[in-house]
């Protein structure tokens, strides 16, 4: 199982090769989350539309394994923006990838932009 | 020390270089060895002390990971998660700068050199040394326990060890393979939960004619004995095993000659011994019985070794409590840092509460009293599994122990008046049972206790720490006051006394006590409730516009959503982005990500085609169907892009949404009712179809549940629901606030033999009330329980409508009852709305990560990770 994780690391904005178009701004609920494919990967996307910020991230939760964290709840924790996991609640943050409970878990997250109406996800591979 | 040294160093040297020497000549080095929850403590009292930098702490632990909470082993089961045990994890001991050494042991101490070998052999030097080493099961020497299949309980591998051989004697196997747990103390109760949860069937022997000998009187022993085989837990009293059956692996356990039972797992758990090896092997002076010797100081025979916890001898016991071990790690850490007058007391508390299995138990001061000193205050009620004692002194002012088996919440008032040697009230009784005239109970005020009296045993803290930390420090909630005092962390029994402290305190400096939803609103839900319809929100980005700030979180956006369903019957197809997982794909998730499906089945009434339709959904998705304990049909498995198919072919055969995935009413349940059964006394079914109907989809602060039974043997358990009817002579009784659960409530009766009209009349304002006024996520019964004046005031509210509010509430639920629609027909019948069940926005791809196992006839996904 660890081999299915460890296909998500982080990339950096200076290390994209590949900006992936993943749809329009207007395929993304408002305030909210959803998932995209991209290769063998699973990305969750989220619209943070208060701030016209966007952010993505691994969609599987390092906790239990499950594709589940582009269904979770996003909101904020002492202003760093975050994703709650559906499954128990675990918080993530959505800037640097750690969790915000303290736990040893971390999640891998990429860049995104928005150019012409269009979403894209930035990746090294 | 330091002025010392000072005075005899050349002044060429700097300041500076002085306090760099000695950082590194005069640094002592402690070595701590065991790395159990005592250890552990030890480190966390020490570096919180201001001179602890002088020190440099090395602490070893046997076990592969770092110290966890033993306390709560059976909690692993519910979570197979070792790290959510640990007490911190590794990291801590670095930014700490202690260095952790697991999985070593250490095999000897060389007290003339100060040196310590381990079992790698490799040598370390100490300057003091701290032996937490704990304790190890007591294994009785018994002809053939070392059969395959005999267990100890006491770390994270031993369970891990049960675990797998659990699995493999029950694989496919269709009876349920019996396990057998030897020893019915604290622990082996705790072995006999997990034994049960691994799906076998537990027994527990015990070779005393009562259960937990060392806390229990023999009539409590027998209640706490009824209550849990109850449960399904198998006791056996007054067993002395003299082998143990089987060829290679256990088969069996004989007590006599024609004395036996039959079981395949057996697990010891039959007192401790402590780990005192290090202490013979370096001639520390022992105790006849094991155990090595400490002074009120916590020193061993040699000054500059130390032992605390489970392996300690102090006043000719070993104390297998958390609690004493914490109070030896405190001493010993005072001593060794130089604070010499804190030494430990005479008279150790023994007492204890727990949950054992659901069940409170609890034990303090004396439990069993010989007549010479006192007398005895005996409660009993066997059909609600409660069993109370008080021992008070002859002349009746003091109280000087007691048990308390099924209801523990007075454990906290009577512990404290016990170690304080409060005054007790004339009558003993009262304490028990509360006065006769004012209903109220017989202990006076949380706020009556001394300062000095300890609330939270774990961390030693006073009531006074807990007070002034309010009233003098800078804390203004409780998550301050936990996080200075560290109160509550422990075994946390002590929140419920901890909480009313605070918000006494707050209170007697004028502060007003709010519980605040979360960061992002500083309201409560009641009053965000009144603001939203007030002031007409008409969403959630509004209303946190208006009243709150940041960008809400997981708390309070589902509290938000669920009070726009409240007050506008709004289903979660308008805002799914504010919505729980569940209410947002209207199906509940499960464990490996699918989802369940439970159509409507009012009042658990079917077709025979409606059954024949579920079957057919069933298998032309693939399903694994269970019934449900509400009387209907769960159907699991479902992916995201599954859900609005398998609805649109419910829907066309006429089934509804159930509304089990949301925080609304669920079912009314029950039984079958003057339409068929002898019994009945009126039309159970019918009625209980008219109120499921009636309150579907609504939703309020928690689930909702009801029941209608046709008679007073009450089939349908509405006593054990959020509302519930019984048909009597002349009507119907309604109780109201009852749950089953973690908590399990009784309901309460509301009114007596009721007309249908009336009923309902009620139920619109007793669930409307409730709904205006509940907090986040409270079930009935607690809200019932914090409701100034309790079910009297309820029943003036609502039957007497003394708040003249009970028009308004019928009209309400009137309007929400008007409004409902099925939230699955609208999804599914409006395209945009659809839109949302898909895995993936930019593919038709589903999630591969799936992977089922067969089960029985049917499948279950692959375990987690």
């Amino acid at each position: 199982m660890q081999d299915i994780l460890s296909k998500y690391q982080t990339v950096l904005e200076a290390d994209v090769t590949t900006w992936f178009e993943v749809g329009q701004v207007s395929d993304f609920l408002e305030n909210s989350g959803a998932c995209i494919k991209y290769k063998d990967k699973q990305i969750a996307v989220y619209n943070f539309t208060r701030t016209g910020k966007w952010y993505a991230c691994q969609n599987m939760c390092p906790h239990k394994m499950e594709n589940v964290l582009a269904l979770g709840m996003i909101g904020d924790k002492d202003d760093i923006p975050k994703v709650a996991c559906p499954m128990h609640k675990k918080n993530f943050s959505l800037e640097d990838g750690s969790n915000l409970g303290g736990e040893d878990y971390k999640i891998a997250t990429y860049p995104v932009k928005i150019e012409g109406g269009n979403v894209y996800i930035g990746f090294s591979d | 020390m330091l002025w010392f040294f000072h005075k005899h160093i050349p002044y060429i040297i700097t300041y500076n270089y002085l306090v760099l020497c000695l950082k590194y000549v005069d640094m002592k080095k402690i070595i701590v060895v065991g790395n159990g929850m005592v250890g552990y403590k030890f480190c966390e009292k020490f570096v919180a002390q201001e001179n602890s930098k002088n020190f440099k702490i090395t602490i070893f632990g046997e076990e592969p990971r770092p110290a966890y909470d033993r306390v709560h082993l059976s909690e692993f089961f519910d979570n197979q998660d070792a790290k959510a045990l640990e007490m911190a994890p590794r990291e801590w001991y670095e930014e700490h700068g202690i260095e952790l050494i697991s999985n070593e042991r250490i095999t000897d101490i060389h007290r003339s050199s100060k040196k310590i070998t381990t079992s790698k052999d490799l040598h370390y030097k100490y300057d003091y040394l701290v032996l937490a080493t704990g304790s190890a099961p007591f294994v009785p020497n018994i002809n053939g326990i070392e059969k395959k299949g005999v267990f100890v309980y006491r770390t994270i591998e031993d369970l891990e060890g049960m675990l797998a051989y659990a699995d493999e004697i029950q694989k496919g196997r269709n009876e349920t393979v019996k396990a057998a747990v030897l020893g019915g103390g604290l622990l082996g109760l705790e072995a006999a939960k997990a034994v049960m949860d691994m799906g076998l069937e537990p027994h527990v022997v015990e070779f005393a004619p009562k259960l937990m000998p060392r806390q229990l009187d023999r009539r409590s022993s027998n209640v706490l004995q009824e209550k849990l085989e109850s449960m399904g837990i198998n006791i056996h009293l007054s067993k002395a095993t003299n082998k143990i059956l089987g060829d290679g692996a256990i088969t069996g356990m004989e007590f006599g000659e024609y004395d036996k039972i039959d079981v395949e797992m057996l697990v010891v758990s039959a007192g401790i011994r402590p780990r005192d090896e290090l202490g013979k092997t370096c001639d520390l002076k022992m105790g006849t019985r094991g155990g090595i010797v400490v002074n009120n100081k916590m020193q061993t025979s040699d000054p500059e070794i130390y032992a605390i916890g489970e392996v300690a001898l102090y006043n000719n016991m070993i104390y297998g409590l958390v609690a004493p071990g914490y109070d030896m790690a405190e001493v010993a850490v005072s001593q060794i840092i130089g604070n010499s007058h804190v030494i430990m007391p005479e008279d150790i508390d023994m007492s204890t509460k727990l949950k054992l299995i659901g069940v409170d138990v609890a034990s303090y001061g004396e439990p069993f009293m010989p007549v010479e000193k006192g007398y005895s205050v005996v409660f009993e009620n066997k059909t609600k599994d409660l069993y109370k004692r008080i021992n008070v002194s002859h002349d009746g002012k003091k109280l000087l122990g007691g048990i308390l088996v099924g209801d523990a919440s007075d454990y906290n008032m009577l512990h404290q008046i016990y170690l304080n040697g409060l005054p007790i009230p004339e009558d003993a009784e009262e304490l028990l049972i509360g006065s006769r005239g004012d209903g109220e109970g017989g202990f006076g005020s949380v706020m009556d206790i001394p300062d000095a009296a300890q609330v939270c045993s774990c961390e030693s803290i006073t009531k006074g720490d807990i007070c002034c930390s309010i009233t003098e420090g800078d804390c203004n909630n409780l998550g301050d006051v936990i996080a200075k005092t560290k109160a509550t962390t422990g075994c946390g029994g002590c929140k419920p006394m901890v909480v009313d402290l605070v918000n006494e305190s707050l209170k007697s400096l004028g502060k007003e006590v709010k519980e605040t939803i979360c960061e992002h609103f500083d309201f409560n839900r009641q009053e965000l409730y009144d603001l939203i319809k007030i002031n007409k929100v008409k969403d959630y980005q509004e209303t946190l516009n208006l009243f709150g700030e940041g960008h809400g979180c997981e708390i309070c956006k589902p509290l938000i959503a669920s009070i726009f369903a409240s007050i506008h019957m709004e289903t979660p197809n308008k805002q799914p982005g504010i919505q729980d997982t569940n209410d947002r794909f209207l199906a509940n998730i499960q464990r490996n990500g699918t989802y369940s499906v439970v159509p409507r089945v009012a009042g658990g009434e079917i077709t025979p085609d409606q059954l024949i339709v579920i079957g057919e959904v069933a298998k032309k998705y693939d399903l694994y169907t269970k019934i449900t304990g509400g009387q209907r049909i769960d159907l699991f498995g479902a992916q995201i892009h599954e859900l609005p198919m398998i609805w649109k072919e419910l829907i066309d055969a006429g089934f509804e949404s159930g509304h089990a995935y949301g925080k609304s009413l669920r079912t009314v349940k029950s039984c079958v009712g003057s339409t068929w059964c002898r019994y009945g006394m009126h039309e159970s079914v019918t009625f209980a179809i008219d109120i499921e109907n009636r309150y579907r989809g609504l939703r309020s602060p928690h689930k909702l549940k009801g029941g209608v039974s046709g008679c007073i043997r009450e089939c349908a358990e509405a006593r054990g629901k959020d509302f519930g009817l019984i048909a009597v002579d002349g009507g119907w009784n309604l109780y109201v606030c009852g749950n089953g659960g973690a908590t399990p409530k009784h309901a309460v009766l509301l009114a007596e033999q009721l007309d249908d009209e009336t009923a309902v009349k009620y139920l619109d304002r007793f669930l409307m009330y409730y709904i205006r006024t509940a907090g986040p996520l409270v079930r009935t019964a607690p809200w019932l329980d914090k409701l100034e004046g309790g079910i009297d005031y309820l029943k003036q509210v609502v039957i007497e409508d003394s708040l003249g509010l009970a028009e308004e509430l019928e009209q309400e639920m009137q309007g929400l009852v008007n409004k409902y629609e099925c939230e699955w027909k609208q999804a599914i019948e409006n395209p945009e709305m659809i839109k949302r069940f898909k895995h993936f926005v930019n593919s038709d791809d589903t999630d591969d990560n799936l992977v089922f196992v067969p089960m029985r006839e049917q499948k279950m996904p692959k375990a987690w990770v």
